[in-house]
Order: C-alpha cells, then sequence, then structure tokens
C-alpha cells in the first residue's frame, strides 16, 4: 500500500491487515509507556483545509505515539490564506521531505491531486464528499470487536447521505467485509443511482427492526434553508434514532459531532448500545496502524514470494530490545 | 459566398496543389471515388482520373492510399480573445482548426469582456484577417455582458458581422428575454446558439447527476436541466417562428426534445460534441479534472447511445467540438474547483474515426457529412469538393497512429480530452479558404517540376 486514498482501493485482506495491526496497537496503548520507536527521525505532515477534531488530533496523536516529528498545517492563519495553491503547498511542504502527508480538503480528489506531486505517502482524512477511509476503517474496526465479523450483518446508514462521505466510504468498507448495507434518509438527501454501490435504499425507518447495527449521520443545520428538509423537527419526526426506535439489540454508531435531539436522542446517545466512545478510542490505534502499514511497510525489504503479514515484525515498545 | 468571402482569414497565397490519387468522399455532392484533385487558385478546379492530371506548375501530393474529404467546420470553438489569451488566440485556435482538418470555425462570445457591441465585432475580424489560418466567424452574445437581462444591439451587430448571436457559457435564463431575441431575430436574421441548461437544476453540479456521482460524492447536474430548457426554447421558437442552434447535446431526453421539435416543423439545428459522442461519465471516477470536466457534463452510457443515434438519423445536424482551452493552472486543482471544458480541434476527427468508425458504429460517410454540417444551420455555405467550389480539403491518412500531445499542441492549451491516448487516423494537410492551412510536419511533400 503505497498511499491511503480511498476505501474504494482497498481489499478486504488489506483492511484486515490494518485492523489486525490496530489490534497490536490497542495492545501497546494497554500499557505504561505507550510510544513506539518505529517512526523515529521521520516527518509526518498533517494538512487540513477544513475544521476537524477528531481526524486531525488522533492523526497528530498517533504520529506521535509512532515517535515521527509532526508538523501541522491548518489552511486558516496558513499560505492557503494569502491564495496559494494546493499544488505550491505540497511543493513547499514536501521540501521537508515527509515521509506521509495527511490532508482534509473540502474537495473530491483532493488528496489523488497531491499523492501525484510527492513522494510521501498520502493519507486521505476526508475529501469533499467523496471518501473518509479512516473513519470507515475505525468503523469497521470498532464493529469487528463488538461482533466478530460483519459477514452477513445488517446495516442501516441513516441520514444526510448526499453530503456526507462518511457515508460513501462506509457503505463500501462495510460491503467489502460481507455486510449488507441499507442507506435511509429523505429522498431529498439520497443520492440517485446510490444504490449500484450495491446498497438497498429506504425512505422511512419502519423496517429498521432488521438492522444489526445502525449508523447514524450527523444532520446539519444548513441543510434547512437549502430545501432539503422543510425542518429539522420534522427530520427528527421521521429519522431520529431515540430509545424507542433502537431495540435492545442494536449498535448504535455515529461518526461525530453528534446534533443532540435532532438524528440522535440523548437517551440514545448515553444508551448501552451506543458504540460512540468506543468509535473515538479506535480512532487512534486505527490511525497508527494506517501510518504504520505507509510507512514502516516502505522500509521493509519487498516480502519475499508466499511470505505473509503475519510474518512482520510486531511494533516494539521503547524501552524494550528491538 | 465562399467561407473565405462569408468570414474572416490572413490572406495569402491561394492554394495550387494536385493530390494524386486520393480517395475522395464527400457525400453531399456524391463523390466517392480515387480522383487527383486538382486546386488551382484557390478553387476546385477538377476531379480528374488518378494519375491523369497535368501538374502545370502546381505542387504535387501523392495522396495515393489517403482520403480527401471536404474541410471540417465547427460552429462552436472558443479562441478566449479578447482578454484570456494566455489560454488561446485566433492565431493559435485557428492553428489548432486547421491542424484537425477544419476550414472554418465559429468562436464564441464569452470572451473578457465579451463580444457585445459592433466595435467588438470589428476588433475581432481585423484581428482574424491579420492572424487567422482558417476562416473565422463571430457570434455576439445575445444579451449585453451575458447578464441575461437587456438585448444587445444586435442589428448594428449583424451590420458588423455578426454571423449569429449566443450567450454560451450560460444559458438565456429568462424565457421573456429569450423570446424578445426571437422577435428581434424578424428584424436583423442570425441563428440564436443556444448552451441549454436550467442555472435551478445544475445548481452547484460538477458532472452528470447517475451511479458515478453518487459514488464520486460530487453534486450532479441532471439530464433534465439541460432537456427541459431545450422544450422550453423550442416552443418559444415555434411560437415565434424564429431560428435556433441548440449547443452542444449532452442528453438522451435533450435528442428527444429536438427531435420532437424538428417534427413538429421548428427552425430548430443541433449538434454533438467528439466527447460527449466518444466518453461516459464513467471516466470521471478518475477525477482526471483536465480532460473529464466540461459543461454540459459526460453522461451514462444510454445518452451517449441516443447521441449516436441522433447523429445517425439527423437529428443532430453536426459535430462541434467545444474547442475550450484553459490554463493548466485551472486544471490542476481538485475536481469541483476545476474549470469547464476541453480542447478539441485537433483530435475530433481522429477521435470520432478511432472510437466509432473502426468498430463499425458510424459509417465514415455520415461522419465525413457531420464534421462538415457546422456551416449550414448559420446560412454559410457547406464545403464542398465538387468542381468549381472553393478549396476546403481536409487530406486525412485513415491508417496512421498517433499519441495525442507526444508532438505538443498546436493550441496554447494542453487540456485535451484525448491527451496521451493513442488515436487512429490523422489529417495531414488542410486547404481552408482556398489556402494551404496546415501540413502535418512528418509528411513530406514533392513539388512538380
Amino acid at each position: 500500500m503505497r498511499h491511503l486514498l480511498g476505501v474504494d482501493q482497498l481489499s478486504r485482506e488489506e483492511i484486515e491487515a490494518i485492523l489486525d495491526r490496530a489490534e497490536s496497537f490497542a495492545e501497546v496503548g494497554r500499557r505504561d509507556i505507550k510510544k513506539v520507536p518505529t517512526l523515529r527521525g521521520r516527518t509526518v505532515v498533517t494538512l487540513f483545509y477544513e475544521s476537524s477534531t477528531r481526524t486531525s488530533s488522533s492523526f497528530e496523536l498517533a504520529a506521535k505515539r509512532l515517535s515521527a516529528d509532526l508538523v501541522s498545517v491548518k489552511a486558516a492563519g496558513s499560505s492557503v490564506d494569502k491564495g496559494e495553491s494546493l499544488k505550491d503547498t505540497v511543493a513547499t511542504l514536501s521540501a521537508y521531505d515527509p515521509a506521509a502527508i495527511v490532508i482534509r480538503h473540502p474537495y473530491a480528489g483532493a488528496a489523488q491531486l497531491v499523492a501525484g506531486w510527492t513522494e510521501a505517502a498520502v493519507v486521505n482524512a476526508g475529501d469533499g464528499k467523496h471518501e473518509h477511509p479512516s473513519q470507515a476503517l475505525l468503523d469497521v474496526f470498532t464493529l469487528r470487536r463488538r461482533l466478530d465479523s460483519l459477514e452477513g450483518r445488517r446495516i442501516w446508514i441513516v441520514g444526510d447521505v448526499l453530503h456526507s462521505r462518511v457515508a460513501r466510504s462506509n457503505l463500501i468498507a462495510f460491503r467489502k467485509m460481507g455486510a449488507e448495507v441499507t442507506v435511509c434518509g429523505p429522498p431529498t438527501l439520497i443520492p440517485r443511482g446510490i444504490e449500484e454501490l450495491g446498497c438497498e435504499v429506504a425512505h422511512t425507518l419502519d423496517r429498521l427492526d432488521e438492522a444489526d447495527v445502525v449508523y447514524a449521520l450527523r444532520m446539519q443545520n444548513e441543510r434547512m434553508r437549502e430545501s432539503f428538509v422543510p425542518s429539522l423537527r420534522e427530520y427528527a419526526t421521521h429519522f431520529q434514532i431515540d430509545s424507542r426506535r433502537l431495540g435492545a439489540r442494536q449498535l448504535l454508531m455515529h461518526p461525530g459531532p453528534v446534533n443532540r435531539g435532532v438524528e440522535l436522542s440523548a437517551a440514545a446517545i448515553d444508551s448501552p448500545q451506543s458504540l460512540i466512545a468506543e468509535q473515538v478510542a479506535s480512532g487512534l490505534v486505527v490511525r497508527m496502524a494506517i501510518l504504520y502499514e505507509l510507512l514502516a511497510g516502505s522500509e521493509r525489504p519487498a516480502p519475499a514470494e508466499g511470505e505473509d503479514a503475519a510474518e512482520r515484525p510486531s511494533p516494539t515498545p521503547i524501552g524494550q530490545p528491538a | 459566398m465562399s467561407l473565405a468571402e462569408a468570414l474572416d482569414m490572413r490572406s495569402g497565397e491561394s492554394a495550387n496543389v494536385v493530390l494524386r490519387g486520393a480517395s475522395v468522399l464527400d457525400p453531399v455532392a456524391g463523390i466517392d471515388a480515387v480522383h487527383d484533385v486538382v486546386v488551382r487558385d484557390g478553387r476546385i478546379a477538377e476531379l480528374s482520373a488518378p494519375g491523369a492530371a497535368d501538374a502545370d506548375g502546381a505542387e504535387v501530393v501523392e495522396a495515393e492510399g489517403f482520403h480527401a474529404f471536404p474541410g471540417f467546420f465547427d460552429p462552436h470553438v472558443h479562441l478566449r480573445a479578447p482578454g484570456q489569451e494566455h489560454k488561446e488566440d485566433i492565431e493559435t485556435g485557428t492553428r489548432a482548426a486547421a491542424a484537425g482538418g477544419y476550414c472554418g470555425v465559429l468562436a464564441m462570445a464569452n470572451t473578457d469582456p465579451t463580444v457585445s457591441t459592433a466595435a467588438d465585432i470589428e476588433a475581432l475580424r481585423e484581428q482574424a484577417r491579420a492572424e487567422a489560418s482558417v476562416p473565422v466567424g463571430f457570434l455576439a452574445t445575445v444579451t449585453r455582458a451575458m447578464r441575461g437581462e437587456e438585448l444587445t444591439e444586435m442589428a448594428e451587430l449583424r451590420d458588423a458581422g455578426a454571423v449569429g448571436f449566443t450567450d454560451d457559457g450560460l444559458p438565456v435564463q429568462s424565457a421573456r428575454i429569450l423570446r424578445r431575441a426571437l422577435q428581434y431575430q424578424r428584424l436583423c436574421g442570425g441563428v440564436i446558439a443556444l448552451h441549454e441548461e436550467d442555472p435551478e437544476l445544475s445548481a452547484d453540479g460538477v458532472m452528470h447527476e447517475g451511479s458515478v456521482s453518487a459514488a464520486l460524492g460530487l453534486a450532479g447536474i441532471p439530464s433534465v436541466s439541460e432537456s427541459t430548457m431545450i422544450a422550453r426554447d423550442a416552443a418559444l421558437a415555434g411560437y415565434e417562428e424564429g431560428g435556433i442552434h441548440v449547443q452542444h447535446l449532452s442528453a438522451a431526453e435533450s435528442v428527444g426534445a429536438v427531435r420532437a421539435a424538428k417534427a413538429a416543423g421548428v427552425r430548430i439545428t443541433c449538434e454533438a460534441s467528439p466527447h460527449h459522442l466518444c466518453l461516459t461519465d464513467e471516466e470521471v471516477r478518475s477525477l482526471d479534472a483536465g480532460r473529464f470536466k466540461m459543461n454540459p457534463p459526460l453522461r451514462a452510457e444510454a445518452d451517449r447511445q441516443a447521441l449516436i443515434e441522433g447523429l445517425r438519423d439527423g437529428t443532430i445536424d453536426c459535430v462541434a467540438t467545444d474547442h475550450a482551452p484553459h490554463a493548466s493552472e485551472d486544471k490542476e486543482v481538485p475536481f469541483e474547483q476545476a474549470a469547464m471544458g476541453v480542447t478539441g480541434l485537433e483530435t475530433a476527427f481522429a477521435a470520432i474515426h478511432t472510437d466509432l468508425v473502426l468498430p463499425g458504429v458510424l459509417d465514415l460517410a455520415l461522419v465525413v457529412e457531420r464534421m462538415a454540417g457546422g456551416a449550414e444551420p448559420f446560412d454559410l455555405a457547406r464545403p464542398s469538393l465538387a468542381p468549381g467550389n472553393e478549396a476546403n480539403i481536409a487530406l486525412c491518412d485513415l491508417d496512421a497512429e498517433w499519441t495525442v500531445g507526444e508532438g505538443g499542441y498546436e493550441s496554447r492549451s494542453q487540456n485535451s480530452w484525448c491527451a496521451g491516448r493513442k488515436l487512429t487516423g490523422r489529417v495531414l494537410m488542410t486547404v481552408a479558404g482556398g489556402q494551404v492551412a496546415y501540413r502535418l510536419r512528418s509528411f513530406s511533400l514533392g513539388v512538380a517540376a
């Protein structure tokens, strides 16, 4: 794996390799010293053109836990504010010879373009409404821990699918892992032709009880002004996941940040079925695994024929013989 | 009036050339045989038996195995002058046209500033007489500065030489304004060429709305954004008995709308571009804005098939490239931010030949007819190889394989939708408006003693 641009480009085996790696980092995370020396002396750049809390902080902490030097660039207050093009910004940052560039950008395909302009490994931390692969991987990781396998599981993705990169990446990832996916929301917020990605489409929650997992999406306030929904009140009436709609054996997920009282009721967020806090915790170890697979992998000699991922060296905590 | 008389080009030496043993194909003139094509003083003097023509001092081109077609005519190009000469100008744009076998082009008016006054038209015509290697006609805007609010001085523009009118790049959104333009057309003439799109439906769309846009998370431009406006404007044209030309058809519904309007007797013609005939929105999965972002967008396979059928049955009158040069900095950005448009003059025939003629989808004769079909909708003479006509010839090697962009472009811009593709069929030489406008560098020519 040279870059992580989208879930679309990953095989099930590659997804599983990242998740297995993340499990080993979860084990490291339970130790007193949570840092490993894998990326010592190498530089990771995070380049965020959109505001982000979870994704940026977990990528930054992941890089630090792997002992990388970190450069964090936010578009606001940087040369981007002065009108520098993405291409020129990447050329500038590439002068530091980074091992990886983690980029979030408001437009689709930005990470792919950057990959063509730099020697660094590029990680897509969200490009427009296109893909958010690290989110999908952490969600699969979280679910795999609860359910062992996603094979045959029914997952409902509920809400504003049209404007959601999370919906797209997760739909693709869940399908690759063998789950059956239904996307549900008002017809104005379900993109025409989405069923060709291999999902079912529903416009009511009437059949929600068939779901093993309910994945709610963030509903943004401005959608109301654009006439996608008449009001958030009406949206909530039809699509809010609350304790009445959420069954006792169903799992609840959400990529955050949540609009309490809109897509989720307060009771649902804090219910025992909710995996929202676990998703955040998974975010760190999965992003460590992503950086590890991209960077530690690249320094290894090419594996011999038949050698598999299980034979790769495991990360060694600092303070122990490598 | 010949193209050189009706339009503007650089004055130069009239062609005196014999294309020895060329396969001459002009379906409209009923010519399909091997001839020596004798061009004397810029006119087709005669089509004689192969080897029989007397060179009489003219340059002799050994054309055995090559095809001579009537020069192509493109009613839809963006030459970017005035104001965006870093993308293209009249000289580079007409050179690109000549390299593609074109013997005439019509330039759109969405320049900076727009072509909206008689002085604008006069300045461009003068520039064309100094720079253009093929005859160029200029369209003026329908509304002042393309704001969609007030009509331009259409009669004065026509007197200054505007071939027709268009707000191309934007639709004429107000039905009231378009109706007034159609009424006024009775006074001044000049076909109104329409970029059909409902901005309310297109909104912030950047590609065709369908399963690919759903997969990519890109905002879609629905087919009905185009077809509903065509239906509206065809109804207006019918009511006012005006003449309209619909630009760059992209959707199946649009072909249906034009077909219905033609059946109802509306004076309506239309065009389709090579990229819409050859490609679908599947290409956009690459997110390559340089090659695949344009408006109207590449649509689905069913739309492409409908365009092909429309071209075949005559619903679509002609092929037009919508040649739209852009600087690399406008294209080397994420797809949603990139400028709309691709260049197409240099590759139009070769691409259609490769993708549609060689696989047997379209007959060569039909393609040749439609490639030259862009003149008539604007009341210009169709290029013809019949003796007595002004010489407008595209000499092509249908077996030549070449890689687009390998030797650079004649256009100033590089956003060709064919960039990097291997095509079969190449223009060797173009005669436009009675002058030799282009020769492929590697195509050596012998001069008779």
